[in-house]
């Protein structure tokens, strides 16, 4: 929960609400851009690795240092945990709807 | 991992290492009178366990850890009222997994799931919200847990929620944040502590700001660090390097992830959100003054506590510690895990008494999980 974990966003979901689709080890996820937003046009984001916590993507990083951060986290179990419980999120508001 | 060899960048690991046993020795500490520094952080906490930094670290030099895992410090009062909330049958209570296995004073959340309260394990509070689109009929509530890093991601939802008229959403807020706790524990008349390293991903949202008053008012020497082995051992040795030469500062080893002014997107929503509460209780600490946040007068359309009239300093008592259960004395780091009475016995990661078994950040789960059979025994 207060590790995070990197991932690289590939498009902006819904502009209006700040959200973007993230790609965190293979897995895709929409996530909260507005608090590395910026000024800039969203789109401007695609393409960035960014430091994610639960949803909401805190902090821009680069390439080297995301593929560094997931190697620590995968040593300390919790990429793993992070992935699992994303994907059993998306199961339950699938089931949900 | 016990040999430095096995770290990335070994030569570097080694050399730091080199430093940290020569500045120790300059200090003049030694295993029976040790220079105490404290990580702030459970991620950090578990780090230290996971490479075995302790067994690399010189004898003089201790570690203590702290009080930075939310799920540890969580009171049972607080469970037993996510409980509560959870068995309205109209309320659909979702939360990070982290906090199910938490003991409440008669059950735990996955306790509850399994005596059929609609009990829903989330990633994000985004997943919350939509849960909330989706069951326009049911009360979607959140459990807002943990700290400034995890504080904005609930602030902005409550933001979103409110943008989108939603009147079904509420988070009931018990987040908790990193100064005051380390402010109660330098005013504890039996604190040993030397200096600090400071939380990584806290300070990326905070700043390094708030510390000041660690170096300013209490003269210790506080280093943010990140999480790598060696981002770990170098703001070790930053801080022993102050230690030796008398300096307190707030010196920022984790640059490349923590501004020095924090995220001020993530500042300016929590601060339009939430208040700081006059004071709040700890799990093994106690009441401390403005340690919480609660939800601002604005907002209380999307606040737990107002919709189901419950939460801390409502209708509930300070909760007493399990029998036996030696989590406060951990965490102040008056005895080490392992000297606790139900150390693996009564308490382990399965069946936790104390919080600090719960979560894998937990100095207890950390011991028990990594130290193996080769502790020393408890003095």
């Amino acid at each position: 929960m207060c590790l995070g974990i990197p991932g690289q966003i590939t498009e902006i979901s819904d502009a209006t609400r700040k959200l973007a689709m993230v790609d965190i080890s293979g897995v895709k996820r929409e996530v909260n851009v507005a608090c590395i937003a910026g000024d800039d046009p969203l789109e401007d984001l695609i393409g960035t690795w960014t430091l994610i916590h639960v949803g909401f993507a805190m902090s821009k990083i680069n390439e080297e240092e995301a593929v560094l951060t997931l190697e620590v986290l995968r040593e300390l179990g919790e990429a793993q945990e992070e992935i699992e419980a994303m994907r059993a999120s998306a199961t339950m508001l699938a089931d949900a709807s | 991992m016990k040999y430095a060899d096995e770290f990335r960048d070994p030569v570097a690991a080694k050399g730091v290492l080199a430093a940290i046993e020569r500045v120790t020795q300059e200090i003049g500490a030694t295993k029976e009178k040790p220079v105490h520094i404290m990580e702030v952080c459970g991620g950090h906490t578990h780090a230290i366990f996971r490479y075995g930094l302790d067994k690399l670290t010189p004898k003089g030099l201790e570690f203590i850890h702290g009080p930075g895992c939310p799920v540890c410090v969580l009171p049972m009062s607080r469970v037993d009222e996510c409980v509560q909330i959870a068995e309205d049958p109209k309320v659909i209570f979702t939360t990070f997994g982290d906090a199910m296995r938490v003991p409440g004073t008669k059950k735990s959340l996955i306790q509850a799931k399994a005596d059929g309260a609609d009990i829903r394990m989330v990633y994000s509070p985004l997943d919350a919200l939509e849960l909330a689109r989706r069951n326009p009929d049911r009360e979607v509530v959140f459990f807002g847990l943990g700290f400034e890093t995890t504080t904005p991601s609930t602030a902005l939802s409550i933001l979103q929620a409110d943008a989108d008229g939603l009147t079904n959403f509420t988070i009931f807020c018990n987040h908790i944040t990193v100064p005051p706790p380390i402010k109660a524990l330098l005013d504890d008349p039996h604190m040993i502590l030397d200096g600090f390293v400071g939380p990584g991903h806290v300070s990326m949202v905070i700043g390094t700001e708030p510390y000041q008053f660690i170096a300013r008012d209490y003269g210790k020497p506080i280093v943010v660090a990140g999480f790598e082995p060696l981002d770990l051992l170098q703001s070790v040795l930053m801080v022993l390097e102050q230690i030796r030469d008398g300096r307190a500062e707030v010196e920022n080893q984790y640059s490349r992830i923590v501004p020095n002014e924090g995220n001020p997107v993530s500042i300016a929503a929590c601060e339009k959100v939430y208040e700081p509460r006059p004071t709040f209780e700890w799990r093994g600490l106690g009441e401390i003054d403005a340690s919480g946040l609660r939800i601002r007068d604005r907002y209380k359309a999307f606040d737990a506590e107002v919709k189901f009239n419950i939460g801390y300093g409502r209708n509930t008592s300070f909760t007493e510690e399990q029998e036996g259960c030696a989590c406060g004395d951990v965490m102040t780091g008056r005895i080490k895990p392992h000297a606790c009475p139900q150390f693996g016995k009564g308490c382990t990661p399965e069946m936790p008494l104390g919080a600090l078994m719960v979560s894998s950040e937990g100095a207890c789960a950390a011991y028990y999980q990594y130290g193996g059979l080769d502790l020393e025994p408890a003095e």
